[in-house]
């Protein structure tokens, strides 16, 4: 029992820090209906930003996070508008060229770190990083904790956004129909750019708080980008509510599999959830809440 | 037309014989690169057929290569049979899973379908490195090569299973097949309007796709004498960049993905000879700019590439 209550909790815990990643990724899917490769390296440029600040000036990766997301907005914005932009829509034999350049990106990026930091495995060694305490025989980690509920955080504050600010609207109207959205006057470009943005910025978020948990090289995302991927693909486009219950669906389903399969076999976990809800449950979860 | 038909058909013998009677006078190294070549040009063409006629892009091929390799690194590992019965095992190994696999990723479209097979090829590669008591982990498989050093035997054999590839290509894209195929690729739901089966045709793409990438597989497994799941199942090594390949050359022609998979290859040797390890960097920045300036590869975007060039400026074409 008590084995069952720590899978369970470690794995609501780290499921709350893969939903704000997965949001970014739901949020720019709904806007712009492509697949975005480059979305866990651009976390993993966060990630970096976030160990330069620790190094050099021993800012913790929860305060750095912040100049981190500025940064990586920006990122984001720019290499919306001037790389991805011209490729979106335009006729060729093969349909899926813009899901091929994110993908270059995301390898050109990775080695471009390399290049800067080397292959080499980075922590960040915080005061509290090997702190826990015990509720009933399970011990629950605080790093994991405190990441689990800024992740919370950020997932509120997102959805106050994008239901009570005109601009979050807009970024909704844009992903729900983005010809009616333009009638009413919104400009999609200009939203599209916007939410890679932000989406990018909540990798950011993500990749900042999973820092003091885990460690870091360049090569780092591939999984987690596989992760947004179910997740997004659980969730539902363009849902933040879809993102944040998968998230926590696939934490505990991983986790889960982890503790009475095989550690080996985690990733795969994974995968099979989300080859099945491709084929069975193809609006993912969105369609079951009821949103 | 008549006389430009001879004309190409006089280069196409040209370059048989070239490539038949010149490699034996080269050095090991160039040889190496040959049969490189001889693989990737299977590869792009096996892919092209999938890929570029039917529009079923695949980020996950390499599940196909590494079958292919394992068919017979599995026969000698645990029965200690040659691994040359790899070469009829392996791709059959890799078409005899391919089918599940299409039956069950053919009902996505798109973009859905690709992440499908990024996923399945992950997979793979994770099972294979966890399983093992089968195939012997991250360990790997290693054999002993029939030949030794000696290079030219794997060339011709190389040689001869991509000049197969590239006839069943063309027998396959002139016959009714290759038009239904592109008519998929065009619009699948008018296809299936004008009664095409659209899965049993994908299937029908499928079954060569697999079939010769798992044949490179085994000439791979064959050639290299070493395999370990990393290497075959590898996503951004093999799926990415046999799709880098067929669209460097042009998707969706017979002489594309040989064009792609041949300047590929050579630039990827010469860059690493040149620069180094930055030629891992080189590659994606290509990769991005062929994507946004030559989207349909250089035989499709051959005009675009001409108009450039006749105008007399000094214009640089996406990073050549």
């Amino acid at each position: 029992m008590t084995l069952f209550g720590q899978t369970l909790i470690t794995g609501l815990l780290i499921g709350g820090i893969y939903a704000v990643i997965a949001i970014g990724m739901t949020l720019i899917m709904g806007v712009m209906k492509i697949i975005n490769l480059v979305h866990g390296a651009l976390m993993m440029v966060a990630m970096y930003i976030c160990l330069v600040l620790f190094k050099s000036f021993g800012l913790h990766p929860y305060i750095g996070m912040i100049p981190a997301m500025v940064v990586l907005f920006l990122i984001g914005y720019f290499l919306q508008k001037y790389s991805i932009e011209r490729v979106f829509g335009v006729e060729t034999i093969l349909p899926e060229s813009q899901v091929l350049l994110t993908l270059a990106m995301a390898l050109a990026i990775t080695e471009i770190v390399r290049l800067i930091f080397t292959s080499d495995y980075q922590s960040t060694y915080t005061p509290f990083s090997s702190k826990c305490f015990y509720l009933g025989g399970m011990s629950i980690s605080v790093p994991y904790l405190v990441s689990f509920g800024i992740a919370m955080a950020f997932v509120a504050a997102l959805h106050i956004f994008l239901t009570r600010t005109d601009l979050g609207r807009s970024v909704v109207a844009t992903a729900q129909d983005r010809d009616a959205a333009t009638y009413m006057g919104v400009d999609a470009k200009r939203i599209t750019n916007f939410t890679f943005g932000l989406g990018t910025a909540l990798a950011a978020a993500g990749g900042a708080l999973l820092l003091p948990i885990f460690y870091l090289f360049p090569d780092v995302w591939h999984p987690y980008l596989a992760k947004c991927f179910i997740i997004t693909i659980l969730g539902g486009m363009g849902s933040t509510v879809g993102a944040l219950s998968g998230g926590l669906v696939l934490g505990i389903a991983e986790t889960f599999g982890a503790t009475y399969w095989s550690p080996g076999y985690r990733d795969v976990v994974g995968f099979i959830i989300f080859v099945l809800v491709l084929l069975f449950l193809p609006g993912g979860l969105k369609k079951v809440i009821g949103r | 037309m008549a006389k430009k038909n001879w004309f190409l058909l006089a280069i196409l013998g040209l370059g048989g014989v070239a490539v038949v009677a010149i490699p034996p006078f080269l050095g090991g190294y160039f040889q190496h690169v040959l049969i490189l070549i001889m693989m990737w040009i299977t590869m792009a063409t096996a892919w092209n057929l999938l890929g570029g006629y039917c529009g079923q892009v695949s980020f996950g091929h390499a599940v196909f290569f590494g079958l292919g390799a394992y068919g017979g690194g599995l026969l000698y590992l645990h029965w200690d049979i040659s691994p040359w019965w790899g070469m009829i095992v392996g791709p059959l190994l890799a078409v005899i899973i391919g089918i599940p696999i299409g039956l069950i990723t053919f009902r996505l479209r798109g973009a859905y379908f690709a992440l499908a097979m990024l996923a399945l090829g992950e997979t793979f590669r994770i099972v294979f490195t966890n399983w093992e008591s089968v195939t012997a982990g991250a360990v790997g498989i290693i054999t002993s090569r029939t030949w030794g050093a000696e290079k030219l035997p794997y060339y011709y054999i190389a040689l001869a299973i991509a000049a197969l590839s590239i006839y069943v290509a063309y027998y396959l894209i002139r016959s009714k097949y290759g038009y239904y195929f592109v008519s998929i690729r065009e619009d699948q739901d008018a296809a299936e309007g004008l009664g095409i089966p659209t899965t049993r045709y994908k299937l029908y793409a499928l079954i060569p796709s697999a079939f010769f990438t798992g044949l490179a597989g085994a000439v791979f497994m064959n050639y290299i004498a070493y395999i370990e799941p990393h290497l075959v199942f590898n996503l951004s090594a093999i799926s990415i960049m046999m799709i880098l390949a067929v669209m460097l050359g042009g998707a969706g022609s017979l002489w594309g993905p040989v064009l792609g998979a041949a300047i590929y290859t050579i630039l990827s040797e010469a860059l690493r000879a040149a620069i180094g390890p930055i030629s891992y960097l080189v590659f994606p920045i290509i990769a991005c700019l062929i994507i946004m300036f030559l989207p349909d590869g250089i035989l499709g975007d051959w005009d675009k590439i001409k108009r450039v060039f006749s105008r007399k400026k000094p214009v640089h074409v996406g990073g050549e």
